[in-house]
């Protein structure tokens, strides 16, 4: 019954493993190999040095975590009450509903940016460090609100009825039940804004004035004038950075996700 | 009775939803420290009741009390009920310990008085801690306090969910399907826990189950539902043995269901035969159901009897034999524990004890419908044929038509019937199954068909015209005898 | 069932949190989408007669034509690309051992988390090694930002097939094996119908995300002279736009409106042709 040549369906995935390689693989190495070239073509670690010695390097991203954060933070703090909102009844039963809220997601981002600027500009608001956090958050609005709605909307709710019955009023049920039940959603928000901030030049520049920068621009400029090594370095300390927030972020939600559709054992 | 103090009590409670009812007019009320189960198929409304009393749900009409006073209005936080969810609902985020100590790091109790005013305040937490291992010792988890939640297995979970409702020391703890996604042997295992905890507890049990095995095993009342309507309220026992109708016979347990005639007081005729039975209080000739179960049939071979036939079918059950006895067309369902093969001639025995007798619940579909012209009636949402030759209807009569059971055609496809209805039930009642169909705007029909049809499927409804009966509605002596089907 | 008066304010509070947040989401694009019809220079400016001209001016302006060209082309090609390096993927994962699978995963995982101007950065090395050390006869061209756009998007698709394929009877392609179809064969007449919808779904994905990107196609740009219309408007937002672009931004947004409700439409016809086989 042996077929003449044994074929695993696995070899479907070789392409993709392939492009990964050489897509994906190669260029992490070669900002690693780029960042530990010299000027003069020989192997130094002056290019983290410099990253390290040059205080504007460390103060661009503190302001670069800054304004990720306060941008994180607002956003946040308005999407989850329309999440929330939006998954309760009645407006759970109006479908378009939550549509409406998510349709910017398929608008260019830069056209919206520039419809956003326009608005701001027209109402007196001009270039400043608020009109660039305003900017991130108009930006990343539906990629917060949709992990917290898909999460709250699709919570059993038999959570909150047991919270009732067993004595919490709608304010306790929510601190004790609903919130820390949505964690997740929070987490997958949050992750989906503060890191890519930090390569949001293109909003800081349009919306924000001569100080307000993330740390995404200095890189594009360091490219752009051909120092690779040292935009390279600088490349690889926010890689670095971006596995070691991710590391957090998996282990948090790792100890909240799980759990979240209740019930059996997985194995 | 009203000398027992009635725990719960229900008042002409309905629930709608949208303007779909689900629980019609509903009384009903429960004796402190009784185990009862609401028993009914799915979608019958038991769910539903159980969450109005636990406070889920707010009934369109009817009052609710607890321990005499009116609950209605008041939100499921502040009722001394707590509820067995029927998959736990345990939450994910918190350990054992702290889901059972959910409810009493709530809760207040009275502490001291000051001027009259009484003071309260929390539970502390050593006195948390204890509560809350006496909980688990209860429910034989001593060692699992600081165990996740989902680490543990089904029937774990189940018990940390009964030991979360109970250590609130509730007046009445509700359970949902709380075994339902248990196997077989866990459930019987949690039936026995669950007795034993309402024994020992004295605490007021409300079980909701489709389960009739379940239901019968456990509780002191059976309460059943069907169609968002209470069946019958009575012991185990009670409705096992008198069922108060086809459904109830049908619903619990096998049984021979068969339509007869009520000669007299105490003389029953069914399959050419009259015999003699228990029951009285019918009216001459009346049309009745009657049920015989399979394991009150005498079976033999040459020996007393009142129906001869054929075994055409036989299975072994474990602890006794299932056979299918052909007797004048009827199959007759037969329990013993002797086998008989396959084509063997055999007596069937039935003695006046075993037969029961219930009244039907209808014996005729009637509607009021009108004239549309002199061929065709409008009711039920289409216009009928029909032939009445007798009397001279004008168009726009109000009338009151008919319809017996053999004069309802079941089409496969919903569109080739005047309308289309739903199945809601179907019972088999020897040589037919008489369907109930349920049309979208509420009404039912009792069909006799040979065929058995699925429940819940979609059919279409058509009228044989020569056999529906249109009549006057003015006329006195035709008055409609249905259960209400006009709202 | 009366409401109670309490439960009738938070309905109104809701209500007022959901239309503020919405005004504030589509003020600044209606503003564009009305201003697309006036001849003044900038938004805010007196309206004056409603007018086309800035339609008219739209298929005038080569640069911004050229960009939308370039963006569509970038986006319907890699999306493409993406679908069927994705789709493959996913089947060829789903039947991998679980700690390939994982390294797999992590990987894809990179793409998808990693700060895109990492990214960015790693194609732009990646093309100096290939030109420069490598020597091979390549650039900066359209075809390399088809290229990277088609490898940050196929994560995306695999995330959206992936599950899909779970659903799946896992049999299926091992019978269509077992009977004697090649790999190839199985792949087009037995997995590929069952995956469509999930992969029409990865295909939008895909497309957007591609239309979105701006660092990506900013860095990979540096050196050959391709705009997008993320670039485009970048480089023009600090200093001025020309007033054609509202014209864009509202056929864009016609065409985005447009093509969910028609999406809308065909998920609901579905779903009522789906109920009524079950019959």
């Amino acid at each position: 019954m042996k077929k003449a040549k044994t074929f695993r369906p696995t070899a479907f995935a070789f392409p993709y493993v392939g492009v990964t390689i050489v897509f994906v693989i190669v260029p992490l190495i070669l900002v690693l190999i780029y960042s530990l070239i010299g000027e003069d073509g020989s192997f130094t670690f002056n290019n983290f040095i410099d990253v390290f010695s040059n205080p504007e390097n460390v103060n661009q991203l503190f302001k670069t975590v800054g304004i990720a954060a306060l941008s994180t933070a607002i956003c946040l703090v308005i999407a989850y009450p329309v999440a929330y909102i939006l998954a309760s009844s009645p407006f759970n039963k109006i479908a378009i509903l939550s549509l409406l809220f998510i349709i910017p997601m398929w608008i260019n981002f830069m056209l919206r940016i520039f419809a956003l600027k326009s608005m701001l500009q027209m109402i007196g608001i001009g270039q400043s460090y608020g009109a660039a956090v305003i900017g991130m958050v108009y930006d990343f609005f539906p990629y917060m609100l949709l992990p917290i709605y898909t999460v709250l909307s699709n919570m059993d709710k038999s959570y909150n009825e047991a919270s009732l019955d067993l004595g919490a009023n709608g304010v306790k049920t929510f601190l004790k039940v609903t919130l820390p039940l949505s964690l997740p959603g929070i987490i997958s928000g949050i992750s989906m804004m503060f890191m890519p901030i930090f390569s949001s030049y293109s909003i800081t520049m349009a919306m924000g004035d001569m100080n307000t920068s993330v740390i995404g621009a200095k890189i594009a400029t360091l490219f752009e004038q051909d120092s690779y090594g040292y935009g390279s370095a600088l490349s690889f300390v926010l890689l670095v950075i971006v596995i070691a927030v991710m590391l957090i972020g998996s282990a948090l939600s790792g100890k909240t996700s799980k759990p979240i559709k209740g019930g059996k054992k997985d194995e | 009775m009203d000398t027992e103090e009635k725990i719960i009590e229900l008042i002409g409670v309905e629930k709608s939803f949208g303007d779909k009812p689900v629980v019609k007019n509903l009384s009903l009320y429960i004796r402190k420290g009784e185990f009862v189960t609401l028993l009914g198929p799915s979608g019958c409304g038991k769910t539903t009741v159980l969450r109005m009393i636990a406070g889920f749900e707010t009934p369109t009409k009817g009052r609710i009390l607890i321990g005499g006073e009116d609950i209605t209005a008041i939100p499921p936080y502040r009722r001394p009920v707590n509820t067995v969810f029927q998959k736990y609902a345990l939450f994910p985020h918190l350990n054992v310990f702290n889901n059972i100590a959910f409810g009493l790091k709530l809760k207040k109790i009275p502490a001291s008085e000051k001027n009259g005013k009484t003071i309260y305040r929390h539970f502390t937490k050593e006195e948390i801690a204890e509560k809350v291992n006496r909980a688990l010792k209860m429910v034989d988890l001593e060692d699992y306090g600081y165990r996740n939640v989902n680490s543990l297995s089904g029937g774990q979970q189940q018990r940390i969910a009964i030991a979360r409702a109970l250590v609130c020391e509730p007046k009445v703890l509700l359970l949902d399907e709380p075994l339902g996604a248990l196997d077989l042997k866990m459930r019987k295992e949690m039936q026995i826990e669950l007795k034993r905890m309402h024994r020992e507890l004295g605490i007021t049990f409300i079980y909701v189950t489709h389960d009739q095995e379940e239901a019968l095993t456990m509780s002191d009342t059976v309460v059943v539902i069907n169609d968002g309507q209470i069946q019958q309220i009575d012991t185990p026992k009670e409705i096992y043995d008198e069922p108060k109708n086809a459904f109830v016979a049908n619903f619990i347990g096998e049984s021979n269901i068969l339509s007869g005639t009520m000669l007299k007081d105490r003389l029953v005729k069914f399959l050419g035969v009259s015999l003699p039975c228990m029951d009285g209080g019918f009216h001459k000739n009346e049309q009745v159901d009657i049920v015989i179960r399979p394991e009150d049939i005498a079976i033999s071979v040459g020996g007393e009897g009142q129906f001869k036939g054929e075994v055409i079918s036989s299975v072994f059950k474990g602890t006794y034999y299932e056979m299918i006895v052909l007797a004048d067309s009827y199959e007759f369902t037969v329990q013993n524990t002797s086998n008989f093969n396959l084509g063997t001639k055999v007596v069937l025995g039935v003695s006046p004890s075993s037969i029961h007798i219930m009244r039907k619940i209808r014996t005729i579909n009637s509607f009021v419908g009108e004239v549309e012209d002199e061929e065709t009636v409008w009711l039920c949402g289409g216009s009928f044929k029909f032939n009445n030759a007798d009397e001279t209807l004008e168009k726009g009569d109000e009338v009151i038509v008919k319809v017996p059971f053999d004069a309802v055609e079941i089409l496969d496809d919903e569109n080739d019937g005047v309308i289309g209805a739903k199945v809601k039930q179907s019972v088999y009642k020897g040589t037919y199954y008489q369907v109930q169909l349920r049309t979208d705007r509420g009404e039912d029909f009792l069909v006799d068909t040979p065929y058995e049809w699925n429940i819940n499927d979609r059919v279409g409804i058509n009228l044989i015209p020569e056999k529906i009966i249109v009549e006057k509605i003015d006329d006195a002596e035709n008055e409609p005898i249905t259960d209400s089907e006009a709202d | 069932m009366n409401k109670k008066p309490s439960s009738i304010v938070a309905l109104i509070v809701k209500w007022l949190v959901l239309i503020i947040v919405l005004a504030a989401i589509y003020l600044p694009l209606i503003m564009i989408v009305a201003y697309s019809f006036s001849p003044a220079r900038s938004i805010g400016d007196e309206f004056g007669t409603f007018t086309l001209s800035l339609y008219g001016k739209l298929f005038e302006n080569e640069k911004l034509l050229s960009a939308t060209r370039n963006t569509l082309v970038i986006g319907i090609i890699s999306a493409t690309l993406a679908t069927l390096l994705g789709t493959t993927a996913s089947i060829g994962i789903h039947y991998m051992r679980k700690k390939s699978r994982a390294i797999i995963d992590a990987s894809s995982q990179i793409t998808i988390v990693n700060a895109e101007i990492v990214t960015a950065m790693g194609f732009f090395l990646l093309m100096l090694f290939l030109r420069d050390t490598l020597l091979l006869p390549v650039n900066f061209s359209i075809t390399w930002l088809i290229i990277a756009h088609t490898v940050i998007t196929t994560p995306y698709v695999i995330l959206t097939v992936s599950p899909r394929l779970k659903q799946l009877n896992p049999n299926t392609l091992e019978a269509s094996l077992d009977l004697g179809a090649g790999p190839m064969r199985s792949l087009f007449t037995v997995m590929l119908p069952q995956l469509a919808g999930a992969m029409v779904s990865g295909f939008a994905l895909a497309f957007t995300l591609s239309l979105d990107d701006f660092v990506i196609t900013n860095i990979n740009s540096i050196g050959a002279d391709i705009e997008t219309i993320s670039t485009f408007v970048y480089s023009g937002i600090r200093k001025k736009l020309p007033s054609e672009i509202r014209a864009l931004s509202t056929l864009i947004f016609a065409v985005v409106l447009i093509s969910l409700i028609v999406y809308n439409i065909i998920k609901n016809k579905n779903a009522k042709n789906s109920k009524g086989d079950k019959k």
